[in-house]
């Protein structure tokens, strides 16, 4: 059978507030275990929280910048459930009444964009974090767990997508666009390696052109937007490859398992569908006063949506304006590559053609490579001066980004500097002219196909570094 | 001459002003008094001697040089032993919190601190609060002064046994549905529960976060009064606390009852109640309309269902404050093969079976399928319970009933049966429920010569008018006196 995927995307975003979410003690996650943390977010007996006015502003920013209703009253819940490394044994979240819901972003995927929806994103406070000892460092083989508090309290974002993501680059385009965004309102630093932000996937799938959906599973542990993109393919192609075989899928948890590229269930927790949600008698509703939110909006930074028509404004053409800003990786070098000096629309044609066509072949983040703005604009500037020709320029980028120097070193290194001295090039067409009497003549006669021929016999003998505009005009002056 | 261990605060004050008392006399006198009631009393679960004497000595160096810091400087208090002290053990009568030293204050002990109050040491409560007799301690009952073989009620039942006694001159205890009324009610002292979000919890170990106040437990009500002004304010470390002033406990009283409008809450002054009670009851409402209030009697009907409703959404809140005693960070460990059986087996253990039963209770009410028919409609009769007493306080400025359906019962009389001890806060809890102030004010002994409460409630931020009636109240009603015990009078 033919399968749609369907899938949400669940992020949480650490924001890098200075304080905590219901303490003073400071974010700080460099500090030695445990000395930032306080009775409240140690979960003493009598602690009692207090909102940190600081992360409903953020979180209201965030909601903003997806297009978001920010309600007026929202309601703190306790979300209860026993695990060691949560100090109360229930977590401070949000239920039916979030700070954001109903927004929206653009997602674009080899130049098709699609809406996603968010369903809503909602405050609450990170755990701490377990460190298992053992033989393995596994949790089911650790002999002891070591629990540092330093991130328990830490307000936490939870941005939840509808499931209106049909495949795992769309998934990942999704969260990219997401950490740009989150990047951009310097709410949080946003590192996936360091988990500041976190992407969960709710994978099902469908016969193709029905609209039940299927049974979700929930994958965790991606810590890159390539392992997010991996995990959910994988998860795809699992669940059809049971649903093929005439089994069910199973509502759960499964573990992205990077180093062998798959998935695995995880123990299911016990009891674990019901928090028993209520609302948190120790806190007041959250409010955001219309007034308050229009202070908020006004201190929103650029969106990739307004930088993309920015870039159309420079010249660049729409769609790759779209591609540029809605990909952080792109937008950076884009961005370091126009105040190096690089003309907009050829930086933007190698960054989202040869540049983006490298970094899907190598699965490697143009962030990652070792191109650079500066070498954007100093190759434009030497295809402008002629001393390369664009096909040569092309390839001088691949060597770029392979690490192999400047596009003056790497051009030099590769033979391709074009010749554009007129002395070399005229040396050259007159001996060509010479070994081609008879064609000459048909070309000085009015065969002014030939020219062709004569370009081709210039290059051949320079072995291809000839500037064929100067060449051609060179050949020009010949006949005349 | 009076002892000073059976002194006022009022009266301390004034003798300490006066130069007739220090506050280490003041000190040693009720730690004397302990040291002879405590062995049948067991008001005390830690008493804190070498500290006390410090704060006395302490406060009689600023009092000797003229630098006394209020009211309450250098008196001796009594602390419910759910109130976080620094460097106090402090257990909430729990195993679970058995040998627990807070390393913070909370904000009303800091708040005493300042004033210079001297804590005599932490007094026995049922476990985590959780009860009408003081039975349910993991550390022993505490008994009645008035009779030994009585509850001083509960859950504040150390604190007021304390202040009955004389081992100490006030008490603090915490009220979340009558825990301070009922044991004043029955220890034939003045005990008040402020306005939901008069006085911080900070520092309180919860019990139900929505319903629990700290309050005064005194013999006078200006010693309530002046106690409360103590504690009461806003405090930035607890969100739910009220941001504007706190109202006046002084100011009007002596003012008298004349003019005011008093009203009986039919459903709270009836079914149920003992007919000794009753009729101290109505004796009072008499002096009262005699002194020239206007009788009122009203029904609030949604009382009826407050007590229903109050054992919903307070088990529903523990269960979720206590998830934190867990063995993890601090307090009693029973190992176990992983985490999960350490957990349990610490919580099985640690915790009594009055709040087992409790934690399973809302843990039950809370789950989902069962939630909107427990917890949101417990939630839809306290919204009603709210709006019925806004609208009674419409037609009058205060409202009162009995504080206690019956004077102290026997030490173990209602620990076999549940319902009939919860029964106890019948007329305590709406107040809890709605969040505004009340109080109980002694009026009377039984035959038996155990004391008889009577209640006075008032609307949200009322307590201006609660005291000036409290005080009238006290004026008008015979003074029952000192409990008479054998060890001290011998």
């Amino acid at each position: 059978m033919k399968w749609e995927p369907v899938i949400g995307i669940e992020v949480h975003v650490e924001l890098e507030t200075q304080s905590k979410m219901f303490c003073g003690c400071a974010v700080d996650f460099e500090a030695e275990p445990n000395t930032n943390v306080c009775p409240v977010c140690l979960g003493l007996p009598g602690a009692l929280p207090v909102p940190n006015r600081t992360a409903i502003e953020w979180i209201t920013k965030i909601g903003l910048a997806f297009n978001c209703s920010i309600s007026e009253r929202s309601q703190f819940h306790r979300k209860n459930y026993f695990y060691s490394d949560q100090p109360k044994n229930y977590q401070i979240s949000q239920f039916d009444v979030p700070v954001c819901h109903d927004g929206w972003i653009d997602v674009t995927v080899d130049g098709e964009t699609s809406r996603i929806r968010v369903n809503r994103a909602h405050m609450e406070e990170d755990t701490g974090k377990s460190i298992h000892v053992g033989e393995s460092g596994r949790i089911h083989s650790a002999t002891e767990t070591l629990l540092n508090f330093n991130r328990a309290g830490v307000p936490l974002v939870e941005i939840v997508s509808e499931a209106d993501i049909r495949s795992a680059a769309q998934a990942r385009a999704y969260a990219q666009d997401l950490r740009t965004v989150v990047a951009a309102l310097g709410v949080s630093d946003a590192k996936l390696e360091e988990g500041s932000i976190r992407f969960d996937a709710n994978v099902s799938i469908r016969p193709v052109g029905t609209e039940p959906f299927g049974t979700k599973v929930e994958v965790k542990n991606m810590n890159s937007f390539r392992s997010l993109e991996r995990a959910v393919d994988y998860e795809i192609l699992r669940q059809a490859d049971v649903l093929d075989q005439g089994g069910t899928v199973d509502q759960e948890t499964r573990h992205w398992d990077e180093g062998e590229g798959v998935t695995h269930s995880m123990r299911s927790k016990e009891g674990s569908s019901d928090y028993r949600y209520f609302p948190e008698p120790d806190l007041l509703p959250i409010e955001v006063t219309e007034e308050w939110r229009n202070e908020i909006a006004a201190t929103l930074p650029e969106l990739p949506s307004a930088r993309a028509a920015r870039y159309v404004g420079l010249g660049v053409d729409a769609d790759s304006a779209t591609s540029l800003a809605g990909s952080e990786p792109l937008m950076v070098m884009f961005e370091s590559s126009l105040a190096a000096g690089a003309p907009a629309q050829v930086a933007a044609n190698w960054l989202t053609g040869e540049v983006t066509a490298w970094s899907r072949r190598e699965s490697t983040d143009i962030t990652d490579s070792a191109l650079t703005g500066q070498h954007v604009a100093q190759l434009a500037a030497m295809v402008e001066a002629n001393s390369l020709s664009s096909t040569a320029a092309k390839e001088v980028l691949g060597h770029v980004l392979a690490g192999e120097g400047d596009p003056a070193d790497v051009a030099a290194a590769h033979d391709l500097i074009q010749i554009s001295d007129s002395g070399a090039l005229e040396s050259a067409v007159d001996q060509v002219i010479g070994e081609n009497e008879d064609q000459f003549a048909r070309l000085a006669g009015g065969e002014d196909k030939l020219i062709g021929f004569f370009v081709g016999q210039v290059m051949r003998v320079t072995g291809g570094k000839a500037d064929p505009r100067a060449v051609t005009d060179i050949i020009r002056s010949r006949i005349g | 001459m009076t002892d000073p261990a059976d002194f006022t605060l009022v009266e301390a004050a004034a003798a300490l002003r006066a130069g007739q008392q220090t506050s280490v006399a003041l000190t040693e006198a009720v730690l004397t008094r302990a040291s002879l009631t405590e062995a049948a009393v067991h008001a005390y679960l830690t008493i804190d001697r070498s500290g006390a004497l410090a704060a006395a000595e302490a406060a009689d160096r600023r009092i000797s040089s003229g630098r006394a810091v209020g009211p309450l400087d250098g008196l001796p208090i009594a602390l419910k032993d759910n109130m976080m002290t620094r460097g106090l053990e402090t257990t909430a009568s729990s195993k679970i919190l058995a040998g627990y030293i807070p390393p913070y204050d909370g904000t009303v002990v800091a708040r005493l601190r300042e004033a210079g109050a001297v804590f005599v040491g932490k007094t026995n409560l049922d476990e985590f609060a959780m009860g009408s007799s003081t039975e349910n301690s993991a550390f022993g009952p505490t008994r009645n002064p008035w009779n030994l073989d009585t509850v001083p009620g509960g859950s504040s039942g150390g604190s007021a046994a304390a202040v009955a006694a004389g081992s100490a001159l006030a008490g603090l205890g915490s009220d979340t549905g009558g825990s301070i009324r009922q044991p004043a009610a029955l220890c034939g002292l003045v005990g008040m529960k402020p306005t939901y979000g008069l006085v911080s919890r900070y520092g309180l170990i919860a019990f139900a976060s929505s319903l629990d106040q700290i309050g005064p437990l005194t013999h006078t009500v200006e010693d309530a009064a002046i106690l409360y002004e103590a504690i009461a304010g806003h405090d930035p470390l607890d969100a739910t606390s009220f941001p504007g002033p706190a109202p006046s406990g002084t100011v009007r009283l002596g003012a008298g009852v004349s003019g005011l409008r008093v009203g009986i809450v039919n459903e709270l002054s009836g079914q149920g109640i003992d007919d000794e009670v009753m009729a101290a009851f109505r004796t009072t409402v008499e002096r009262l309309a005699a002194a020239g209030a206007e009788i009122v009697e009203l029904s609030l009907p949604s009382t009826a269902t407050a007590l229903s409703a109050y054992y919903l959404i307070a088990p529903a809140e523990c269960s979720a404050n206590l998830a934190r005693f867990d063995g993890v960070r601090y307090g009693l460990r029973i190992d176990g093969g992983t985490v999960d059986e350490m957990m349990s087996r610490t919580r099985a253990d640690g915790f009594g079976p009055e709040v087992i039963r409790r934690i399973l209770l809302g843990t039950y009410a809370l789950s989902a399928g069962y939630y909107d028919a427990f917890y949101g409609q417990a939630q839809r009769v306290r919204t009603l319970i709210i709006q019925e007493f806004a609208a009674a306080y419409e037609q009058v400025d205060v409202l009162v009933s009995p504080t206690a359906p019956a004077p102290a019962f026997e030490l173990g009389a209602k620990t076999q049966d549940p319902l009939s001890m919860y029964m106890q806060d019948i007329c305590t809890i709406p107040s809890n429920l709605s969040g505004h102030p009340a109080m109980s004010v002694p009026v009377g002994l039984s035959t038996t010569g155990l004391p008889i409460g009577f209640q006075v409630m008032a609307p949200a931020l009322g307590e201006t008018v609660m005291f000036q009636v409290a005080a009238a109240i006290e004026e008008l009603s015979d003074d029952i006196g000192r409990p008479v015990l054998e060890v001290v009078a011998s």
